[in-house]
């Protein structure tokens, strides 16, 4: 993508455009970049993103020679299991296709079942409208997507938010993009039960889970953001925890990983306490030492969730 | 003497212009939004000067960030009512003003018969005028 390649016009016009200009002009690499920064791991989704990119740029060059292509459609559906970032880029999707030019506000508006799905006949048509509303030109989340449709009540009003959302979805696709997240095997169902809807989606977008290298980056990157660090020791012994901590039940990657560090933290603040007579320096507040970490009870013979 | 040939009511702003297009229109309502200014849409078969209040047409529209959500709702409003006038309001909730801040009309029937004049002469030869729409003789819902 970034190589020095013209677009060539079809046909007897032989003007040409810069791909590359037109590439810097966006700033997308600048967005790209942030991403890859910011979000360790997630190979397949920034692929994805890097290749949404690319066809909007080259779509906007074909505009400038006028080969009309119908606007692509960018709903997309984020599957994966806790913890792996689904919110996290979908936050960042509303920026990216702002710079790209495919919508023109790039604000998130995120929204469950409660937000869409109404109490009593002819209360859902309004309230799902009125989401769409706000979301318009923007990005429209919806989290736990499986929820909109529940099977075992035939009465349920969820099968009439997910018609005006198929209707809006088809109609008014330059206004807004629709991304749907939950769990994988969830999301499966749901889609089988609702054919349209996946027939609707252009992207289906699986996060894999983080291995434990990368969990190791992301907690790092997460005490940095909060001005803490590990010592070398610390490092080592939250490797140690990660290790255990992910063959354990209900382990939901960057989630725990945060969890675990807020405890971390925690039983940092106490054992400053402990020896309150010592002078403290910058040095002592910020580091996490490894007795802060192998204090967890996953180290203990008795096996608690923490 | 015509003073306004055609007929073409003439409230809110715009009026004396030719309809706005809907890339006006979305212009207009972009303006409102930036300044955080509701916004909704109202009809009415009987636009009389004086009658302040149309009917809305669905909710007023809170926190929109983008206008494509309110052209629709006007164009829900024109395959409802495509003879009704249809207007758009900002309300603007600012302590200290509270009220409209923008008002136009994007929807009029295909002919408006305007409006007439009847005088009523009273005590000492003084003379009480009434505007009258020519479109109200009929019942709701049959005049345009």
């Amino acid at each position: 993508m970034g190589d020095n390649r013209k677009v060539q016009a079809a046909g007897a016009d032989e003007a040409q455009v810069d791909l590359e200009a037109e590439f810097k002009a966006s700033n997308i690499q600048e967005v790209l970049d942030k991403l890859d920064r910011e979000l360790i791991g997630l190979m397949p989704v920034k692929t994805r993103i890097r290749e949404i990119a690319a066809l909007l740029l080259v779509d906007r060059l074909r505009r400038k020679f006028e080969l009309s292509s119908e606007t692509p459609t960018l709903h997309m559906c984020f599957t994966g299991n806790p913890g792996t970032g689904k919110t996290t880029v979908a936050m960042r999707m509303g920026e990216i296709l702002k710079r790209l030019g495919y919508v023109r506000e790039g604000h998130l508006v995120t929204v469950t079942r409660d937000d869409l799905v109404g109490q009593y006949i002819g209360h859902t048509a309004p309230k799902t409208k009125e989401v769409i509303k706000k979301a318009m030109g923007g990005v429209l989340f919806i989290d736990e997507a499986y929820y909109l449709y529940k099977p075992e009540n035939e009465r349920d009003y969820g099968a009439e938010s997910i018609e005006i959302l198929l209707q809006i979805m088809e109609n008014n696709r330059d206004d807004l993009v629709v991304i749907l997240a939950g769990y994988k095997d969830k999301m499966e169902k749901f889609f089988q039960s609702n054919p349209g809807m996946r027939s609707r989606i252009a992207h289906h977008i699986d996060f894999p889970d983080y291995t434990a290298g990368e969990l190791l980056h992301i907690a790092k990157l997460m005490l940095e953001r909060q001005n803490y660090r590990f010592s070398a020791e610390g490092e080592a012994a939250f490797t140690e925890y990660l290790k255990l901590r992910m063959q354990q039940p209900h382990f939901s990657n960057a989630r725990s990983v945060r969890n675990a560090l807020d405890r971390a933290r925690l039983r940092q603040a106490n054992r400053l306490f402990a020896d309150a007579g010592r002078k403290l320096g910058k040095a002592d507040l910020m580091t996490i030492e490894a007795e802060d970490v192998l204090a967890s009870r996953i180290f203990g013979a008795g096996s608690g969730a923490v | 003497m015509m003073t306004n040939t055609g007929n073409r009511i003439t409230q809110g702003q715009f009026s004396f212009l030719p309809d706005l297009t809907d890339a006006q229109i979305t212009a207009q309502i972009k303006y409102a939004l930036k300044n955080n200014w509701a916004v909704s849409v109202e009809y009415t078969d009987d636009p009389h000067p004086r009658n302040t209040y149309w009917e809305l047409f669905g909710m007023p529209m809170f926190d929109l960030k983008d206008p494509a959500g309110i052209l629709m709702e006007i164009n829900n409003c024109r395959k409802t009512f495509p003879n009704h006038y249809i207007r758009v309001m900002a309300f603007n909730s600012h302590r200290g003003v509270e009220s409209p801040s923008m008002s136009f009309i994007v929807n009029r029937p295909k002919v408006e018969p305007g409006f007439g004049v009847s005088r009523q002469e009273v005590d000492g030869r003084n003379i009480r005028y009434t505007v009258h729409s020519y479109a109200t003789d009929k019942p709701e819902g049959e005049r345009y």
